[in-house]
């Protein structure tokens, strides 16, 4: 009798073993199904190219945007560097303000979001598509888009909401509503609706699902395929504990590892570049070539200029209005000064960070060239520049560290991890104002927001790639097609703000601290 | 030229002892008392999205705590000791700050309890009476 029983329960136990695999499959590719087809046609439609051509609307009109305000403030990321350094170093800081939230720290919170995926992932994409000379393109987006940043982030701490408990709230909803009514602008609540909308989306597609879709697809690559789900299970019960449990020891202890993980990521990064100093001209040549010649990329110098300037928006987040978020916190008597300290995000987030993975995959021969022609070699469909071993994505750039360091690769697959999650910390705080703007505050609200959130968490681990990429693409794009349009027509403001700043910092009516 | 004595106070028995002994010196003395408490923070430490938000807000809760539960009731208690007492409160590295207080005061000499332990911790990096000794322009006395 016992023994038929433990039999029963054997056999029972083997087929629901066996079972739960196909199970998970399905459940994983109904996810997928359902994910691609109800949000086809908005990614269709950001990613529209030019009638006529393939360039994408949406690429052009970050960059343009980024040229625009760095002619009209005067090439103000260059002119006004050093003042930023300088102001994140706290050389301004009143010491009677000790104990609000420094420069550096808004700087450093604003970082921890934007710096992850993007510049590992996405950078081997743009490369192994667009070639070496998509990091040149990259760059200069990089460079443009400090212009971008400066500009949203004056405004969002301009046009903050200050509440008499003395917590305040800021970011493009506000600055759309209030400074556009005090320049007799009309559509201003319309514009916040519509961004406080994408932005909710865009924090649920970028800021989450893409994140713990590649979170599993690292975790996998370590330890063996299993079904994304069951990662997005755990990711979703961590997030859950932060956000909805405030559970603030695991965020801080993310917030602490985090930047101690962008440094070892720059600083190995380096060492290889240093270590293969005799290709370090050949690499920047490969550079500089591959921008203007395309040496053979699919679509060309246009392949490689989309790829670069779509990865440098996606990563940095210039235009966007995300940043602006975070930077509204800033106790600071100047606007100017919080723009100053935000053009720094993309340098290091775009020019430096991004450029070492680049130089990393190109130094270390990721990429498969035609020893006759100097030619890339696309691989077969004929999209993509062949790898040495046929990886992509993460998975290129972790080929290229570890072809140096082998134990790299695990150190990589942590920080992806991590990188992960506090960009998840982070959007979800961003959806979450989005979401107060649109219901109002109160706990039942904001509560409904972040289990929704939680629950995106285990769709994006258990969809596939493509769709989620697409989608979290798109919405981050349409948050900055409303914020741009806003940024147009409130840059007179900043522009009185920044040269009223600047007098006052040349009369010494502004002086350091020490 | 009448003596200013620092007293750093964080509300601890050996804290309290400082105080004492600083009290019982500018009696002697003709002295005046600054008590003063700082509120370790450092500008360069990482906050999420949240702490950023509240900041302003617990700032403002911690000065007041810090003000009713431990400087008020301290003042309450020397009210009839006969020296001059004020207080201090601010953000900061411990030290430096302490050193701050005493600049900005015109303090003569900087008082500190200690509480007699030689952690792991502070022979890796220094405990505060350790730094202050290297780095006060005044003298300091450690009272155990």
């Amino acid at each position: 009798m016992t023994n038929t029983m433990t039999r029963a329960a054997f056999v029972a136990a083997l087929s629901l073993g066996a079972s739960s695999p196909a199970l998970a499959q399905t459940l994983d590719e109904k996810v997928n199904e359902i994910f691609a087809s109800s949000t086809g046609w908005f990614v269709d439609f950001i990613f529209s190219p030019f009638p006529g051509t393939s360039f994408p609307w949406i690429v052009a009109w970050l960059v343009v945007a980024a040229t625009v305000f760095t002619i009209y403030f005067g090439f103000i990321q260059f002119r006004a560097f050093p003042h930023s350094i300088a102001l994140v170093r706290g050389d301004y800081a009143d010491p009677d303000d000790a104990g609000e939230v420094s420069h550096f720290q808004a700087l450093a919170t604003a970082l921890s979001g934007t710096v992850g995926l993007g510049n590992i992932a996405g950078v081997a994409v743009a490369v192994g598509i667009g070639g070496p000379g998509a990091t040149f393109w990259m760059i200069l987006a990089g460079l443009l888009g400090m212009a971008s940043k400066f500009t949203e982030c004056t405004l969002a701490v301009k046009y903050r909401n200050e509440y008499p408990d003395g917590t305040v709230s800021g970011g493009p909803m506000y600055y759309m509503t209030k400074g556009m009514a005090q320049r007799g602008l009309p559509g201003g609540r319309i514009l916040a609706v519509m961004f406080a909308v994408f932005c909710i989306l865009g924090a649920l597609g970028g800021g989450n699902m893409f994140q713990a879709n590649q979170a599993h697809a690292q975790i996998t690559n370590v330890v063996g395929n299993y079904p994304g789900w069951i990662t997005g299970v755990v990711f979703a019960a961590i997030v859950f504990a932060v956000i909805v449990g405030g559970l603030k020891s695991i965020a801080r202890v993310t917030e602490k590892v985090v930047p101690f993980m962008g440094v070892m990521y720059v600083s190995v990064a380096l060492v290889i570049v240093l270590a293969n100093y005799d290709k370090i001209g050949w690499a920047f040549g490969q550079i500089f070539a591959g921008a203007f010649t395309g040496l053979g990329v699919a679509g060309g110098m246009v392949g490689a200029l989309i790829q670069g300037f779509k990865r440098a928006a996606f990563s940095n987040e210039a235009g966007v209005g995300s940043a602006a978020i975070a930077h509204s916190a800033v106790r600071t008597k100047e606007p100017a000064t919080e723009g100053f300290v935000s053009l720094l995000e993309p340098f290091i987030d775009t020019v430096v960070i991004c450029t070492m993975t680049a130089l990393v995959i190109i130094i270390t021969g990721q990429l498969v060239s035609d020893p006759e022609t100097g030619r890339y070699v696309l691989a077969e469909g004929g999209k993509m520049i062949a790898t040495v071993d046929g990886n992509t994505g993460v998975a290129l750039t972790s080929a290229a560290f570890s072809s140096t360091f082998g134990w790299f690769k695990y150190v990589l697959a942590l920080a992806v991890i991590l990188f992960a999650f506090s960009t998840m910390i982070s959007w979800s705080y961003y959806g979450l104002k989005a979401w107060t703007y649109l219901f109002g505050e109160g706990h039942i609200k904001e509560l409904i927001f972040k289990l929704i959130f939680c629950a995106f968490v285990v769709v994006g681990a258990a969809a596939s790639l493509g769709p989620v990429i697409d989608f979290s693409d798109a919405a981050i794009f349409a948050m900055a097609v409303v914020n741009i349009a806003a940024l147009y027509m409130l840059m007179p403001i900043v522009r009185d703000e920044v040269n009223g700043y600047l007098s006052r910092l040349k009369s010494g009516e502004i002086t350091k601290h020490r | 030229m009448s003596q200013t004595f620092v007293v750093g106070y964080d509300g601890s028995d050996a804290a309290r002892r400082a105080v004492q002994f600083a009290l019982d010196r500018a009696r002697d003395q003709n002295g005046r008392l600054v008590v003063a408490h700082v509120l370790e923070w450092s500008p360069y430490s990482f906050l999420t999205p949240t702490e950023l938000e509240e900041r302003h807000k617990r700032r403002r809760e911690e000065l007041q705590r810090a003000e009713k539960a431990l400087l008020k009731p301290l003042l309450d208690s020397l009210k009839d000791a006969g020296v001059p007492v004020e207080t201090a409160l601010k953000y900061g590295n411990i030290s430096d700050t302490l050193c701050d207080i005493a600049g900005e005061a015109g303090g003569t000499q900087i008082f500190i309890g200690r509480n007699g332990h030689s952690t792991m911790g502070s022979r890796i990096f220094g405990s505060v009476a350790g730094r202050l000794a290297q780095t006060a322009s005044v003298p300091v006395t450690i009272v155990p």
